[in-house]
């Protein structure tokens, strides 16, 4: 019976994944000398099922790593072994070596082993260095695992053996499979036959099998036989191995020489240019899906369980003769039905929604590893780890939140010795923060280090012609000027960071998410970085907005406050800009007619409505004819079947089924050509016209 | 019965033979165009389009297609013919054009449908380039059908927009 494997191996790569994170994290956890059984028992599971698993699909490059990995945890476990610092770093090592390995494998290419062999002979080192009776068995298990060993196997068969429904010629032929065999029947016990029984079995055999394979994969064959038989399996002239753990491994047989040869041709080319193909992997292994809670399941499905009995109702409804009690019903049937796509729709929503700890659990091991690097004292804090997010928002956070931490560690905590100086508790603390606000989720990335440095970025901005000298800026506005490009005030370029693309490029991709990132920082005392995201991508409540007959909709979210202009407090600056003083501040105002050319919208000031929205600290009136309704709607892309339009970040489909579309703030604001480098210019210039009228 | 089965079949065949394609055919400006049938997935009346601001003038706008947001191509004056009102006979033919690397759904906006014809694709004639007219160049072909002439259309240049 051969089934198609390869459909399970999604599954596979995707539990390993988790099975290496759980490791990973357990890692991190563990204390040289304090180790906790549990822990690495935890560990020691998630290899052991990683090994079973690959060794199952064939994998047996990662099913050799890990066996060593896991002999090494097994002694550890068993308290043979004291842990030490070594093995924690080297076992981290290997977790990362097997996601490698792991994920070319899921690419669906031939890995490099030249790590996994490296680090593999360290771990044998260790195996093998204080060999003590035992473990010299288990190392010299994991060396001659590879090589042919061979087996005499005595099969004595009791009488009944036939009865229990067994046939050896199956046994045999299955051994026959694994290696090697050479056979020799006995027939001395077959009475003559007068005294045959014809259903007993009287036939007994001594094999001798030459095999790759472990003993454990003989001793399987005849799993099913063993209290109707005696059976006997002896190593001959080699090494004796008390197997405890039975790997899978029968299917490899193909593939392994394939692979197991693989190194030797591999090494010589990859050695050069070794980081590539891990890049390029790393690009394409997002997760195409994801695990859902039952719970979440079941109550969707109760949902529409629902769903379909009003559903029922409505078209019994339907079928009679319209009263006035049928219309009264009728409402109360839309009424429920309204209620249900709601929940059914949140409850969807929900599905994607997973807590940000996936995020949050890299960051152990970051700042662990950074930190070394560094030499700095860090402890690192999670709060709101079970924060639910959108999982694709989800994915594109983690690189600028890799890289805001990065600056945390690398500039923003001081060394051991200045914190010293300054008075301050030699270990640093950064800490992540997530929490729900409004519609939106917040992520707080906090330090206790110096905080940024106003000066030094004020000097490089005028240095590099991002404000002039005389500019005078508020030491907000200051920190503000770190999200431009091409700023980067490291006083070396180190590895970390400092290489110039920096935090515009957190800014810009925490902004194509439609969100927002803000510092604020009091020098000695820290600095933090707030991002501010929608909770999902696919759904956001709007504001539904006519600009002559064209209906369009502005994101709630963006939106501060709506009001009728009072003409007095508009004032025009330049050639055509009007400016309306609200309060302490002064708002430019865009005509959205003009901006999407559109005829036969009102004019006139005073007549129309502004919309103050804010986008990238920016805050502009837009200028409608009339306030519609509000409601959430339900993004689809304009760019599938057209493209990519300015001032439009997509398009809705309205309840008449009209199409209309989503303004971008953002995007207007570059249309309108108010947007300079530093957005502060605007306000400047507007404030210094005014004072000069 | 059979008979007529394995005449059809044969039919069939031959038109596969000889490279045979169906086109639907439709109206604009008094001449007759053609796009493979196979790309067409549906001909819809002219109904109420939403307008996609600072786009060019033939791109008239989108249309909610089954939750599908599809833009609609006004052919007149993509070709540079002069607008006329849309009427009765105004119809939307939704087609899906292979891009280079991408598949789009997009509308065609014409005068009217016309017919559906099986036309060999090697009884095509090219365009002869003799205008400085840049409409020759959203045309794959020439082709006679009857005393008719009808201009088979590039999809890949009359929609890349």
């Amino acid at each position: 019976m051969s089934i198609d494997l390869s459909q399970f191996f999604e599954v596979f790569f995707e539990e390993s994944f988790e099975g290496l994170d759980a490791m990973e994290a357990e890692l991190l956890n563990l204390v040289p000398g304090e180790e906790d059984l549990e822990t690495i028992n935890t560990i020691f599971r998630a290899a052991h099922s990683i090994k079973g698993g690959s060794g199952t699909f064939g994998f047996s490059a990662v099913a050799d790593f890990t066996h060593v990995l896991e002999t090494l945890l097994d002694q550890i476990r068993e308290g043979s072994r004291d842990l030490t610092a070594e093995h924690v770093n080297l076992l981290l090592k290997s977790v990362d070596c097997l996601r490698a390995l792991l994920r070319t494998l899921q690419a669906e290419q031939q890995p490099d082993l030249t790590e996994a062999d490296e680090l593999r002979i360290k771990f044998e080192e260790i195996l093998g260095m204080r060999a003590a009776s035992k473990e010299t068995e288990q190392a010299q298990e994991a060396v001659s695992e590879s090589s042919f060993n061979t087996y005499q196997i005595d099969f004595k068969p009791h009488h009944h053996l036939f009865k229990t429904g067994n046939e050896p010629l199956y046994m045999i032929s299955e051994l026959a499979e694994l290696g090697e065999l050479e056979t020799q029947s006995f027939q001395d016990d077959v009475p003559d036959i007068t005294n045959l029984a014809p259903e007993d079995c009287f036939l007994s055999w001594r094999f001798f099998l030459t095999t790759d394979k472990e003993q454990s994969c003989i001793e399987e064959i005849f799993e099913w036989v063993e209290d109707d038989a005696d059976i006997t399996i002896t190593l001959c002239g080699g090494l004796f191995g008390d197997e405890e753990i039975t790997a899978a491994e029968t299917v490899a047989e193909e593939t392994a020489p394939a692979q197991e040869a693989e190194p030797a041709e591999v090494k010589p080319t990859t050695d050069s240019k070794k980081p590539a193909p891990v890049k390029a992997t790393t690009a394409n292994a997002e997760s195409t899906s994801i695990r859902v809670g039952i719970d979440k399941v079941d109550s969707l499905i109760n949902m529409v369980g629902e769903l379909v009995i009003t559903q029922a109702m409505l078209s019994q409804l339907g079928e009679q003769e319209i009263t006035e009690t049928t219309i009264a019903s009728l409402q109360e049937g839309l009424a429920q039905l309204a209620h249900n796509t709601r929940d059914l729709q949140e409850n969807v929503m929900r599905i994607r929604m997973l807590p940000i700890s996936f995020v949050f659990s890299r960051f152990p091991r970051l700042v662990r590893d950074i930190s070394q690097k560094l030499d700095k004292q860090v402890e690192l804090k999670l709060l709101g780890e079970q924060t639910e997010l959108d999982k694709t928002v989800m994915e594109k956070l983690s690189d600028p939140m890799v890289h805001l931490v990065r600056n945390s560690l690398d500039h923003g905590l001081e060394t051991v010795d200045k914190r010293v100086a300054a008075g301050k508790n030699p270990v640093g603390t950064v800490t992540l923060n997530a929490f729900h606000q409004g519609g939106n989720i917040v992520i707080e990335i906090m330090d206790d280090g110096q905080g940024l440095n106003t000066s030094k970025i004020r000097e490089k901005a005028i240095k590099n012609g991002l404000i002039s000298e005389t500019d005078e800026l508020s030491d907000n506005e200051i920190n503000e000027l770190i999200f431009l490009p091409g700023f980067s005030t490291a006083d070396q370029v180190s590895d970390l960071s400092g290489r110039g693309v920096g935090m515009d490029v957190v800014r810009r991709n925490i902004e194509a998410l439609s969100g927002s990132v803000e510092v604020a920082s009091a020098p000695g005392v820290g600095s933090t970085f707030t991002i501010r995201l929608p909770l999902t991508l696919a759904i956001l409540d709007g504001q539904l907005v006519r600009i002559a007959e064209h209906t369009y909709i502005i994101p709630l979210i963006s939106i501060i406050e709506s009001l009728q202009i009072d003409i007095s407090k508009v004032s025009r600056v330049g050639k055509d800009l009007d400016v309306l003083r609200l309060r302490d501040e002064y708002i430019p105002i865009l005509r959205l007619y003009n901006i999407f050319n559109h005829q036969g919208a009102i004019e006139t000031l005073d007549k129309t409505l502004l919309v103050v929205v804010e986008s990238d600290n920016q805050k502009v009136g837009l200028l409608v004819d009339d306030l519609l309704s509000q409601q959430q709607v339900v993004i689809k892309s304009l760019e599938a079947n057209y493209q990519k339009v300015d001032g439009v970040s997509g398009a809705t489909i309205l309840g008449d089924g009209r199409v209309s579309l989503i303004v971008d703030i953002s995007g207007l604001i570059k249309l309108s050509g108010l947007r300079k480098p530093g957005s502060q210019e605007l306000i400047i210039e507007s404030k210094a016209n005014l004072e000069a009228s | 019965m059979i008979a007529q089965h394995d005449d059809l079949h044969n039919k069939l065949n031959l038109e596969q033979d000889q490279d045979v394609k169906q086109f639907l055919t439709f109206f604009m400006a008094e001449e007759e165009y053609g796009v493979d049938i196979l790309t067409v997935q549906e001909i819809r009346s002219w109904e109420e389009i939403t307008v996609i601001p600072n786009s060019p003038d033939f791109v008239k706008g989108v249309i909610n297609l089954r939750g599908t947001i599809v833009p609609i191509i006004d052919l007149r004056l993509r070709f540079g013919i002069s607008a006329i009102e849309y009427g009765p006979l105004t119809v939307v033919i939704v087609l899906k054009v292979q891009l280079e690397n991408t598949c789009k759904i997009m509308g065609i906006a014409v005068d009217a449908v016309s017919d559906v014809y099986s036309i060999a694709e090697h009884e095509a004639k090219a365009v002869p380039h003799l205008s400085d007219s840049d409409n020759a160049q959203f045309v794959a072909g020439l082709v006679n059908v009857g005393e008719k002439m009808v201009a088979l259309l590039d999809l890949q240049k009359t929609m890349d927009i």
